[in-house]
């Protein structure tokens, strides 16, 4: 299985870059995701990935688009909730790659 | 992931010119031991993988007399060839129907025909080999089983079942497709293909009451394991969580609150899909279904509603009494089950549903069938139901409706490029270049027509057209729910939108003279 350079360690992902053991993950972990993907990783991006942690702990999911864009409506205005200006921050989107680079598991389905 | 090109949209659909092996080896992630163990298979190559993959072909052919006859009935006659969506998009002649198909027929002839067993050669006969095998895993991967080109074979060959034999023999042998197991583990674990947690639906679900409430006045309410409502609702689980599935979701909710049915989610089945019926393995089909009759005797319900989703509409219309019946314990004085749409449909026909349309006079619409709900069921009591219904449904939401070119709808209509357990990142080549078709039919209306916007009933379609869209030169929001567009203009009875109207209707009784040029 393939792994990335984490701090000296090597962590273990899987065939799309997703973290196979979830505990793994540490901030570095997204820093050196987002470098694979050439993503400069802003406080903006962070906002999102805080979030997307803290809602998983929650409920063991990623959040829906809509719960995602109303919170960040909610904390970084209007203008800001919709999934464009997530595209934005995460050009492969945000369910996906915010997810990747938060250590969470990638949501499956028809999505 | 393979950098490729995204095929351009040509001004007249011609048939391709050939690429040989364009497509070969393109192939999904093959599924882990972990997933494929629960699901009956072996998860890795068996020692004796050739004698397991030909008697699972003897099991099928003697199960299913249909691919037996399918097997021996093609009479090359070319009728296909150009029919496929992955076949335009690709070039690849393995992407030709009887090519992809032939893959297959040839190993059944080396081995279940007499001139096959002594004459190989003859008859183009091959034996088993893992170059075949990988062959199969690749290019019964490139098929979205969306019957396009069945419609258009004169001995009715149906292409889907072909696929879904050669992917269950495969999965015999350890080569399934990991997208499709992945998702058929948690919908058996947890109840949905997301993955998605009781807490976390209901979550949703109590959101979803706030915003509308917000936005309307109106309390809808959107149960989840409520005991003793009318009907149980099912819907793809990408509904609860992707744009615009959700959307649609809420038109559901609105509708059913006007029509005065009481309705929950199960959160143990809450999910629509069925990816038994990809994968083409009726044991698993049957234990996905099976959760929608435990959910429907457990919570109580009279009727099944089914949300908009393309192939879990198939599975129920076509076959759910057989796999999981027979519904003796529902309310007979409804169809069993019945499609959100033909609710909606009904009560419009009935005129209880009151619609403002000028709510979506910002859009030009058109519709994309979906493969499975166009081709394999049917809505309503009349032939070609499935096509008017959906229609009907949307010009009664809008103003401004066009139809894409004839030879792209209907029963022809193209897939979206995302079906059948191809809705997957390790296929993107495949999903882009399958797009291709339904891309170009709705460039020409754009161009023509002035359409902005797509309207689909099928869960995967939407995700597909999100994804696709930008691709070929269209905003990826451009593709809408049915169901959305009810939503946005369905006047529900003491909303604030029918204070406005009415209110607004009073106080213009002395309209001003308004320009009309």
């Amino acid at each position: 299985m393939a792994t990335i350079s984490v701090e000296g360690k090597d962590i273990e992902v899987d065939e799309e870059g997703y973290l196979v053991t979830l505990a793994d993950w540490v901030p570095e972990v997204a820093k050196v995701m987002s470098e694979i993907d050439e993503i400069e990783l802003t406080d903006e991006h962070w906002d999102i990935l805080n979030f997307l942690r803290e809602y998983y702990e929650e409920y063991q999911i990623a959040p829906a688009v809509r719960v995602l864009t109303k919170a960040v409506a909610k904390k970084l205005g209007k203008d800001k909730g919709n999934s464009k200006y997530l595209y934005q921050l995460f050009p492969y989107g945000p369910g996906k790659q915010a997810c990747k680079f938060a250590g969470l598991p990638k949501p499956t389905g028809c999505v | 992931m393979a950098d490729f090109e995204t095929p351009k949209i040509r001004e007249y659909p011609v048939v391709p010119i050939i690429k040989e092996g364009a497509m070969e080896g393109t192939s999904p992630f093959v599924s882990r031991p972990e997933f494929d163990n629960k699901l009956g298979y072996p998860g890795e190559l068996p020692e004796d993988w050739k004698d397991k993959a030909l008697a699972k072909m003897g099991d099928l052919l003697s199960r299913y007399r249909s691919l037996q006859v399918f097997m021996d009935s093609c009479i090359k006659c070319g009728a296909c060839t150009d029919k496929c969506h992955y076949f335009i998009g690709t070039q690849d002649p393995k992407n030709m129907p009887v090519g992809r198909q032939d893959l297959l027929r040839k190993v059944y002839r080396r081995y279940f025909t007499f001139a096959g067993k002594y004459f190989p050669k003859l008859v183009g006969a091959v034996d088993l080999t893992e170059e075949v095998l990988d062959d199969w895993f690749s290019y019964y991967h490139q098929c979205s089983e969306c019957r396009r080109c069945t419609v258009f074979c004169p001995m009715g060959i149906d292409t889907a079942e072909v696929t879904m034999a050669a992917r269950e023999i495969l999965a015999h042998v350890g080569k399934a497709s990991k997208y499709s197991n992945e998702i058929l583990t948690k919908v058996d674990r947890i109840g949905n293909n997301l993955g998605l947690p009781g807490p976390a639906l209901k979550g949703i679900l109590e959101d979803l009451e706030e915003e509308i409430e917000e936005d309307t006045g109106v309390a809808v309410k959107f149960n989840m394991d409520a005991e003793g409502c009318d009907a149980l609702l099912m819907t793809p689980s990408a509904d609860f969580f992707a744009e615009p599935h959700i959307d649609g979701l809420i038109g559901y909710g609105k509708v059913l609150h006007e029509a005065g049915i009481t309705w929950t989610v199960s959160s143990k089945a809450s999910e629509a899909a069925n990816f038994g019926l990809f994968i083409g393995s009726y044991e698993n089909m049957q234990k996905v279904s099976m959760r929608i009759r435990e959910a429907a005797i457990d919570l109580k319900v009279k009727r099944i509603i089914f949300g908009e989703c393309g192939h879990a509409w198939r599975v129920a219309y076509s076959f759910l009494n057989t796999l999981a019946g027979p519904f003796d314990f529902l309310d007979q004085n409804y169809p069993i089950p019945q499609h959100i749409l033909e609710v909606t449909h009904g009560m419009l026909e009935r005129n209880e549903l009151r619609m403002n349309k000028e709510e979506n006079d910002h859009m030009t619409l058109t519709f994309h069938d979906s493969c499975n709900i166009a081709r394999a069921s049917r809505m309503g009591d009349q032939p070609g139901g499935q096509f008017e219904i959906p229609r009907a449904v949307i010009k009664a939401a809008c103003n401004n409706y066009v139809d894409m070119d004839p030879s792209t709808t209907h029963e022809v209509t193209f897939c979206c490029g995302g079906g059948g357990g191809t809705l997957t990142d390790d296929l993107m080549e495949v999903r882009v270049k399958g797009a291709l078709p339904r891309m170009e039919a709705l460039r020409q209306v754009t161009d023509e027509n002035g359409v902005t916007n797509v309207a689909a009933i099928c869960a995967i379609c939407k995700s597909q057209f999100t994804k696709m869209l930008p691709y070929y030169g269209f905003e990826m929001d451009a593709i809408v729910s049915v169901h959305q567009l009810v939503s946005s203009a369905i006047v529900m009875k003491g909303s604030e939108q029918e204070q406005e109207l009415d209110g607004a209707g009073d106080e213009d009784n002395s309209a001003p003279e308004t320009d009309t040029d």
